[in-house]
């Protein structure tokens, strides 16, 4: 503990040659203006297509979505004011995407609505990203929680396995008709953790222990244990909660903190076996990760056993029939992947209706958030907000490969929320408290630095 | 660490790579392989998203579409299903189509590209044109007759308009309603097994599918091949046959069921229905003269289409002379569909030329503007214009003063010609009566129809009396029919 807020206390390293970045706020307010357009359009659009009509919420839609957006912009312009012009545009557009796909999903489950869940679960989005863009001025005063997160993220991963199982994983909280997964909020506290942890830590991790060949050394057991026992509980989750997505991201989180703190390939080739190991044990002996295995490698055996397409085969069905250009949104057929169609599979939808450019489009606006993640952990000076902004970059963009390639067919499917875009309040809520991060860092990477300040 | 962010910034954008190739490969390269998968529902699902075109007899449609509500969404309706079943045939979201509603299935879901102007323009709007029609060449009130007349027996009616070869009448009986088999529930399951487990074959399209041995109809085929090669100049000159007639290099003795047919002459002979002296004349204008005048007619000819496939029609080839002769009376193998029996007395109507039977007058745009034509061809020449004349007369002697009055109708010429099939191994199984014939109105110059009628559970009274009462009166009220709908267009 002392070790780490000592790191606080250094002062910081010499400055950049660049002291500071334009405001940008206009840009963002354009962008912001672009992204609202663009969703309101496709959410009149998939009424238009799949009732003949204008939807009835309408107003209710647009406005929402402007206000949400001017709000979490006003928040920007007078807390963060340097934050990086993209990263909040990106955010609304996903998320303003993400609820036309589902209500393009709803027109075709009349039984089941929930565009308006995921309206209000937004909403929330959008107000914690107020809260934390405006009371959290300086990201490095969460190092000081870093074990109080960790904590926090253990419990909370924890919590689910007393309760019983969802669609076969234990990844569910259930209570008082709302349900919500632990595990996407700890996500962001054990970034916050190892981000602290290897800040401090990794001069030690970096250069100390009994050298074992070549440059291989093994670790004093005071720094190792805590890597060893995050391995063990992401293995552990996996067997317990059913949950491969989280398992798997939280692994490829912490391994890329690790590469990003030490600079040793040498972890990551460790990293990358014990990770084989366990994979490998897992897939074999245990039937539900097997049989999602035994899926990827034939999607279409259900087919040939005639017992008709099963969830893949449907998503790639749906991906097939969009072709290059898509059937256009509300004239697609998606919803015979059937009941994790708005969840883990909504990228189907997007790739059927958008087609291969709208997929690609959405891809990039991933890419794009993430590449700006990283920006600011380059532009950042202090290793905790260098290694936190790596850190939120990274979940983002693992869970985008994790989920997208388990659609698509590249890897096997693992259950998990595409970001923004997926029906699931907790994700929501989860990705836009990154967001925030994101802005927070990226305002302290490109504001001027103090001495400057005073210079001006 | 600025150079170790930037290595996992470059292993995220080697990531997202992954995907992109991996998304273009499975929405470009494998789109085609996906969309034809037969697990695939989207071509089924877009298949019936709209109602289909409809089917029309004398411009009404005989078909519809119901709104089911579910997946497959427009299911077919029939008005009067089992009446037109044989000419509509089904269309199954479970088991496809048939008949019209196959051969111009392309039409009736509105996927012909001849029923949109500018068919990129669909492409681009992502819609499709509204189904389109097929109007048929039935007449109501002559498909009306041959139903009523065949009343539940089995049996098939085809009739023609000879000058044209429209199909005005198909009807095969038992029929059954091809509404049952619409949709995807365990209903149309059980019909459709239901339907093929009924020992009376309801699905059966006896006009056009099933071929009957054509019994004494055939003699027109034989008389026709006989004038047309000169083995028979004078058809009123006797032919010096005994009776009854030893085959041929056998000891069998061919019966008459007529009396008086020794040594009669062919017009006696057609008129009386003596097996003796067609078998004999057969004979005479010997194994290549009958192919060749039964093929003219149609026989042994594959991939007739009306547009619906027809059954070969079968003349054997390669006979000894025996055979040829009770080949010649249209036993032996000789076997007919109904369709190619009024396909010769249409050509015997028509002065010798036998137009291709044809059902399908023209499809249509929703609006009613027009896609394509009927096809009116020409099968050829099947006898001489000469052979035709005389034909003729030896077909209206028939009902005047033969075998076939129970045809005859007052107001009009008739020719016809009655015949009683024998089948089954020594004769055992039931005659089928048959009878052909054509009719115009007294003074027109075109006759208006030609029939034939086939009866399988007739009377157990054999000879040709039996096509007379169980075949001609059918036949007669078809020809009725036809005469008093107002020719078509």
């Amino acid at each position: 503990m002392t070790a780490l807020t000592a790191k606080v206390a250094e002062p910081s390293p010499p400055p950049p040659p660049q002291a500071g970045a334009p405001k940008r706020r206009g840009v963002e307010l354009a962008l912001l203006a672009g992204a609202v357009l663009i969703s309101v359009l496709g959410h009149l659009h998939v009424g238009l297509a799949t009732t003949g009509r204008i939807p009835d919420p309408a107003d209710r839609y647009a406005i929402g979505l402007a206000a949400a957006a001017l709000l979490a912009h006003l928040a920007v312009r007078l807390r963060a004011p340097y934050a990086d012009p993209l990263v909040l545009p990106i955010a609304v557009l996903l998320n303003g995407l993400g609820l036309v796909l589902i209500q393009r999903l709803d027109a075709t489950t009349p039984g089941h609505p929930t565009a308006d869940g995921q309206l209000l679960w937004s909403a929330l989005g959008v107000v914690l990203f107020v809260l934390v863009v405006a009371l959290l001025r300086d990201h490095r005063v969460l190092q000081r929680y870093a074990y109080l997160s960790v904590a926090t993220a253990l419990a909370l991963m924890l919590v689910p396995v007393f309760f019983p199982a969802v669609n076969g994983a234990h990844i569910w909280i259930r209570f008082a008709g709302l349900s919500f997964q632990p595990g996407e909020f700890a996500k962001i506290l054990l970034a916050v953790f190892f981000a602290a942890y290897l800040a401090a830590n990794r001069t030690a991790l970096a250069l100390t222990g009994r050298r074992l060949f070549w440059k291989l050394r093994l670790l004093p057991g005071r720094v190792l244990g805590p890597i060893l026992a995050i391995w063990l509980l992401s293995v552990g989750l996996l067997v317990l909660e059913r949950d491969l997505g989280t398992s798997m991201l939280f692994f490829g989180l912490f391994v890329i903190m690790l590469f990003t703190a030490t600079g040793r390939i040498g972890w990551i080739a460790i990293g990358l076996l014990l990770a084989a190991l366990g994979a490998y044990a897992v897939g074999t002996f245990e039937p539900h990760v097997n049989s999602r295995v035994d899926d990827w490698l034939n999607p279409f055996a259900s087919i040939e056993r005639g017992e008709g397409p099963g969830q893949l085969a449907q998503s790639l069905f749906a991906f097939g029939a969009g072709g290059l250009l898509g059937s256009g949104l509300g004239h697609g057929q998606s919803f015979l992947i059937g009941f994790a169609a708005k969840s883990d599979f909504i990228l189907a939808t997007a790739g059927e209706e958008l087609g291969l450019v709208g997929l690609t489009a959405i891809l990039l606006l991933y890419g794009l958030l993430v590449a700006r993640g990283f920006r600011a952990g380059l532009a950042l000076r202090d290793p905790f907000g260098r290694l936190l902004a790596t850190g939120l970059a990274s979940i983002v963009a693992l869970q985008v490969f994790v989920i997208a390639g388990g659609v698509t067919g590249l890897i096997p499917l693992t259950g998990m929320a595409m970001p923004f875009l997926a029906q699931g309040g907790s994700s929501v809520v989860t990705n836009w408290i990154i967001v925030a991060l994101l802005v927070r860092l990226s305002d302290c990477a490109r504001r001027p630095r103090p001495a400057q300040e005073a210079a001006e | 660490m600025i150079r170790y962010i930037r290595w996992c910034a470059y292993f995220c954008a080697l990531l997202l790579l992954a995907l992109l190739v991996n998304i273009a490969r499975v929405q470009v390269w494998e789109s085609a392989a996906y969309g034809a998968n037969p697990a695939n529902k989207r071509a089924a699902i877009e298949r019936y998203a709209e109602p289909r075109g409809d089917i029309l007899v004398d411009g009404r449609p005989v078909t519809g579409s119901r709104d089911s509500g579910q997946l497959l969404r427009y299911e077919r309706t029939y008005t009067h299903g089992p009446l037109y079943a044989p000419v509509t045939g089904f269309s199954s979201q479970t088991y496809g189509t048939s008949f019209v509603e196959r051969a111009e299935d392309a039409v009736l879901s509105g996927t012909d590209p001849g029923l949109s102007a500018f068919p990129l323009w669909y492409d681009l709007a992502r819609g499709r044109p509204a189904g389109g029609n097929a109007a048929t060449t039935v007449r109501a009130a002559v498909q009306r007759a041959a139903y009523a007349g065949l009343g539940g027996k089995r049996g098939a009616v085809a009739a023609l308009e000879p000058a044209t070869g429209k199909i005005l009448a198909l009807v095969s009986s038992p029929s059954y309603d091809p509404s049952v088999l619409s949709g995807t529930g365990t209903q149309a399951k059980g019909a459709w097994t239901a339907l093929n487990e009924d020992p009376a074959r309801p699905m059966l399209n006896r006009a056009l599918r099933e071929t009957y041995p054509p019994g004494s109809t055939f003699k027109i085929v034989t008389a026709a091949a006989a004038l047309d090669a000169g083995v028979v100049t004078d058809v009123d000159a006797p032919t010096r046959t005994p009776d009854p007639y030893p085959l041929p290099g056998t000891s069998t003795l061919l019966p008459n069921a007529a009396t008086g047919c020794e040594d009669a002459s062919m017009a006696e002979a057609v008129q009386w229905s003596c097996n003796t002296v067609m078998a004999k004349i057969g004979v005479q204008v010997g194994l290549r003269g009958m192919v060749d005048a039964a093929r003219r007619f149609g026989f042994n000819t594959e991939g007739l289409r009306v547009p619906s496939w027809v059954s070969r029609s079968n003349f054997d080839t390669d006979m000894s002379l025996d055979q040829l002769a009770l080949s010649s009376i249209g036993q032996f193998n000789t076997t007919a569909t109904p369709l190619q029996m009024a396909m010769v007395a249409a050509a015997v109507a028509n002065g010798g030329e036998l137009a291709s039977p044809y059902l399908v007058e023209r499809t249509t745009q929703d609006d009613g503007s027009p896609v394509r034509r009927g096809d009116r061809r020409s099968l050829g020449r099947a006898m001489n214009p000469a052979t035709a004349l005389r034909m003729q007369e030896l077909m209206v002697k028939v009902v005047e003063n033969g075998t076939g009055k129970n045809a005859a109708i007052p107001g009009a010429v008739v020719g016809g010609k009655t015949g009683t099939a024998q089948h089954g191994v020594g004769n055992a199984g039931t005659p089928y009566a048959w009878f052909i014939s054509w009719a115009r109105t007294e003074g027109a110059a075109l006759p208006a129809v030609a029939v034939a009628v086939v009866v399988e559970d007739a009377s157990a009274n054999r000879g040709d009396i039996s096509g007379n009462g169980a075949a001609a009166p059918i036949a007669r009220a078809v020809m009725e029919a036809a005469l008093r709908a107002k020719p078509s267009a």
